[in-house]
């Protein structure tokens, strides 16, 4: 990692914004206070917190009672799922196919105790296939989570719809938000939500902070048992300089979102254009997609060789999301959509964020070009 | 607990603090709460001939908001006849001090503090 | 010159050591990768850190770095364990023994699992805050799968006799939990000879950041667990989510340095800690509470009798204590692990606790001794009970009207 390298991961997690930074470090310094004691210091951290909460709801849309800080989007996606669970006798739980493992893993838990589930199919631009949505709804689903924008392929949902249709079919739906929130408008009480998740590290918060909004009238058992934190849903002492970065990102985030994802959306385009000239696949390429997310493939290129390439030549990106790629074999996401597994194995991402400017990607094309290049005539000659 | 500028003003300065003697002329005690509870107030009034309360005195063992509490009655008692400082409702002294809900008992407890010390000074008094 | 308040709040949680909090910018500026991402330098590189630091909290506690998994906290580490162990052990039993004087992580922890439909014993603790060995021994089942006994109390400090209760769990297959927060850098732990299966840590009992801890899994012989976060597969399967680089940072770095430093720092601690047990015992009417020889050095909870604890607490607000558990503070109700070493409510309620630590100084301690003899000298001048009791009532035999 040279400090000229270009960041273009910023789906697995963005740099720490500097005014967050700035705002954090108090709470890791001289003010130390644990939010529950009684005294002075105590107190302070506790305002910070509600401070924070109050920044948080804002900009989400949301009631800063609605808001249970979590330690990450993981942990408000398995508080969500499990807790809405715990509430009521097993049943049927619907998730999207193409959701991140912690929605995906906690349903699956929830399978192995005795609730039925159903992995909701997508089409092959990655969109919820509308026959299986209905299917799904039609097993009167006690619980819904589909994600609103995929970590991978960047596809959004129709959350708004989706959210309408599963709570007339009396489903609690709710939406992992993680890579939509600060990067897409959104409302969490205009879209009708039962609950949705945030994380505050992708968008230029700290890791270790996270949220699930909870429609007031919703209940659910805590994951966490404890002092009582967070009404009781979150027991643990707070993470008060992290909380407070989160409220400092949420609201710089909304506050640039449209003006981002205009300028973002514009470089995607550039690039997906330059790339299929390469005679790259760009994966979900008509679907309506975040702003910052190309994701592609090169047919004959391993995509893991691809971006260790890049990454030597001073370009991070993914292959795949970054809490799966530990893991060996081809995207769920793609498998999903029906992209031949030769094909998959060649996927590489790119997110890009507010440091990316055209500079970046016009370098990052052209260090591609000459990758893709020079693992084609590799290929060939070992194919002789 | 963020305690309102009343409370600490007689939790600082607490007014009339002491004890008279239990035998001394028109003497009243009246002793409520318990320490299991965290809270107890010995109000004492003394009565003159003319039925007015000359004078009063406590100690309060529990919080701020108890000791205010009965820091302000013995203020607001003085120069009372006994049916006009029985008058004093516990809303009263938890408005005058800006107590939270989670304090309005101690303002119970020194409504209870003067009704106890006037019926000590009543039973005496039939008594004799 | 002596800066107000005095933090004597340790317990509650300790300020960042500076050289942690310098240990940490770095991952809070140019090194932010995500230790998950395998594709690039940045991720490398924070995931290198993270393995690093695990050595250095393993070290501490003389335990393996493949034993350590990163949890949010010592809450979620206590739930992770408990939970974890009588999940995956519920075919061996679902019998658990605890203690009345554990933290809420674990009770709270435990109640749930008997809602669960595990059965719970509640031990009582002696008059001096320890268990009792032989009542520990009884209360074991044929189908008792998990035992949760902390190593420092954070109200009264003692130390629980770990060793020999592990060694009977040992004995009988029991899996053994110990809730150690409050214990790493104050008491020495060495793993390799105590037969404890899964232990609990927290960064910000020892000087770390907030929102970061870690539980000890034993491999040999090999505790299992039933995962508690799902998701990405993070730490071995046992808690997905995104690792907080520059905290789990912070974590290493504050338990290298209380492994350098302990032994200097727990003299120093406790020759503070004792100066202020003199200083307040010359006061009338003060009692220790919890054992003072079975006690972490820098723990002192002293219940000042006729005197109510929370206005004792807005007397001194000069110095930064808690009366009871921080966590509990907020409740009116006396203390939990009071009430189970049997002292009577007033003084329950008339207790705090005192914690000192790394940055704590004899001038600090010696204006706390001044400001509570004058301010328990001021309170009890306006105490009824003190009153009755220098008249020789004895408060026992008084008919105190219910209310």
């Amino acid at each position: 990692m040279s400090d000229d390298s270009v960041y273009l991961d910023w789906n697995a997690t963005a740099p720490l914004d500097p005014v967050v930074r700035e705002a954090m470090l108090p709470w890791i310094g001289a003010r130390f206070g644990n939010a529950s004691s009684g005294h002075e210091r105590g107190r302070q951290a506790r305002a910070a917190i509600e401070a924070a909460r109050e920044r948080v709801a804002a900009a989400a849309g949301a009631h800063p009672t609605e808001v249970i800080f979590t330690s990450g989007g993981t942990e408000a996606n398995n508080l969500f799922l499990k807790g809405v669970a715990a509430h009521g006798k097993p049943g049927w739980v619907a998730v999207g196919a193409t959701e991140h493992p912690s929605v995906l893993e906690p349903a699956r838990q929830l399978a192995r105790q005795g609730w039925a589930l159903r992995e909701i199919g997508v089409t092959e631009s990655g969109a919820l296939d509308a026959a299986a949505w209905r299917e799904a709804l039609a097993r009167r689903p006690a619980i819904v989570s589909v994600m609103f924008a995929n970590n991978e392929t960047g596809v959004v949902q129709d959350i708004a719809a989706l959210a309408a249709g599963a709570r007339a079919a009396g489903a609690c739906f709710h939406s992992d938000a993680v890579q939509a929130f600060g990067r897409l408008a959104l409302d969490f009480r205009a879209l009708g939500l039962a609950a949705m998740t945030l994380s505050a590290h992708k968008i230029g918060g700290p890791p270790g902070a996270g949220a699930l909004l909870l429609d007031k009238r919703m209940d659910l058992a805590p994951l966490l048992a404890g002092g009582g934190q967070e009404r009781g849903l979150r027991s643990g002492t707070e993470n008060v300089a992290a909380l407070v970065g989160f409220g400092v990102a949420a609201e710089r985030a909304v506050a640039r979102q449209a003006a981002e994802a205009a300028r973002l959306a514009a470089l995607r385009e550039v690039c997906a254009a330059r790339l299929v000239a390469l005679g790259a696949t760009v994966f979900a390429r008509d679907a309506e997609r975040l702003p910052n997310t190309v994701y592609f493939a090169f047919d004959g290129i391993d995509g893991g060789t691809l971006v260790e390439r890049l990454d030597r030549a001073g370009f991070a990106c993914g292959s795949g999301s970054a809490c799966s790629s530990a893991r060996p074999g081809a995207s769920h996401v793609l498998r999903a959509m029906g992209v031949a597994p030769e094909r998959a194995r060649g996927a590489v991402r790119v997110s890009m964020g507010c440091d990316t400017g055209a500079g970046e990607i016009a370098a990052f094309v052209a260090a591609l070009a000459r990758n893709v290049a020079a693992l084609k005539s590799l290929a060939a000659v070992s194919v002789c | 607990m963020t305690y309102s500028d009343k409370v600490l003003d007689h939790y600082e300065n607490p007014r009339n603090v002491g004890s008279f003697a239990q035998d001394e002329e028109g003497v009243a005690t009246g002793m409520v709460g318990a320490p299991a509870c965290g809270d107890v107030m010995k109000l004492q009034l003394k009565v003159g001939r003319d039925g007015l309360i000359e004078d009063a005195r406590f100690k309060t063992y529990g919080c701020g908001s108890a000791i205010a509490s009965s820091s302000l009655v013995t203020e607001w008692v003085k120069g009372k006849t006994l049916d006009e400082a029985l008058a004093i409702k516990n809303s009263q002294i938890a408005e005058e001090l800006a107590l939270p809900p989670v304090k309005i008992h101690c303002s119970v407890l020194a409504e209870d503090a003067i009704r106890a010390a006037v019926a000590d000074y009543r039973k005496k008094h039939e008594e004799q | 010159m002596l800066k107000l308040p005095i933090y004597l709040d340790y317990s509650a949680t300790t300020p960042v050591d500076p050289r942690v909090t310098a240990a940490m910018i770095p991952w809070l500026t140019e090194r932010f990768g995500n230790p998950a991402s395998r594709s690039h330098a940045f991720g490398w590189d924070a995931e290198a850190a993270v393995e690093e630091a695990r050595e250095n909290v393993a070290a501490l506690v003389g335990a393996d770095p493949r034993e350590i998994i990163w949890t949010s906290g010592a809450t979620e580490s206590d739930n992770l364990a408990i939970k974890g162990a009588a999940h995956f052990y519920r075919d061996k039993g679902r019998h658990l023994v605890t203690v009345k004087t554990e933290h809420k992580a674990v009770l709270d922890t435990v109640r749930e699992l008997e809602r669960e439909g595990y059965t719970a014993t509640y031990l009582d603790v002696r008059e001096n805050g320890l268990v009792d060995l032989d009542v520990f021994r009884a209360a074991l089942r044929p189908d008792t799968s998990v035992v949760s006994v902390m190593l420092v109390n954070n109200e009264i400090g003692v130390i629980q006799p770990i060793e020999e209760i592990g060694a009977i769990c040992r004995d009988k297959g029991i899996v053994f939990h110990v809730d150690a927060a409050q214990a790493a850098g104050k008491v020495d732990i060495d793993l390799k000879k105590l037969p404890v299966d899964l232990m609990s840590f927290s960064a910000h009992k020892t000087y770390g950041p907030k929102g970061v801890g870690a539980l000890y899994v034993r491999r040999k012989p090999r505790i299992r667990l039933q995962a508690q976060m799902h998701g990405g597969g993070h730490e071995r399967g046992l808690r997905s989510g995104t690792l907080p680089t520059h905290q789990i940072v912070g974590m290493g770095e504050a338990f290298r340095l209380a492994r350098e430093e302990m032994a200097d720092e727990l003299a120093r601690v406790r020759a503070l800690r004792d100066r202020l047990l003199a200083g307040i015992s010359a006061i009338e009417a003060t009692y220790v509470n919890g054992d003072l020889e079975h006690r972490a050095a820098h723990n002192l909870n002293v219940s000042f009798a006729y005197i109510e604890g929370e206005s004792l607490m807005m007397a001194i607000k000069d110095i930064a204590v808690s009366s009871g558990s921080a966590c509990t503070s907020a409740s009116l109700e006396p203390s939990y692990v009071l009430r189970a070493l049997g002292r009577e409510d007033e003084l329950a309620h008339s207790s705090i606790r005192f914690t000192l630590g790394r940055f704590t100084t004899a001038e600090e301690i010696d204006y706390a001794v001044e400001l509570l003899r004058a301010k328990v000298g001021k309170l009890r001048d306006l105490s009824p009970l003190w009153e009755m009791a220098q008249a020789g009532i004895d408060l026992d035999s008084v008919q105190w009207a219910a209310h």
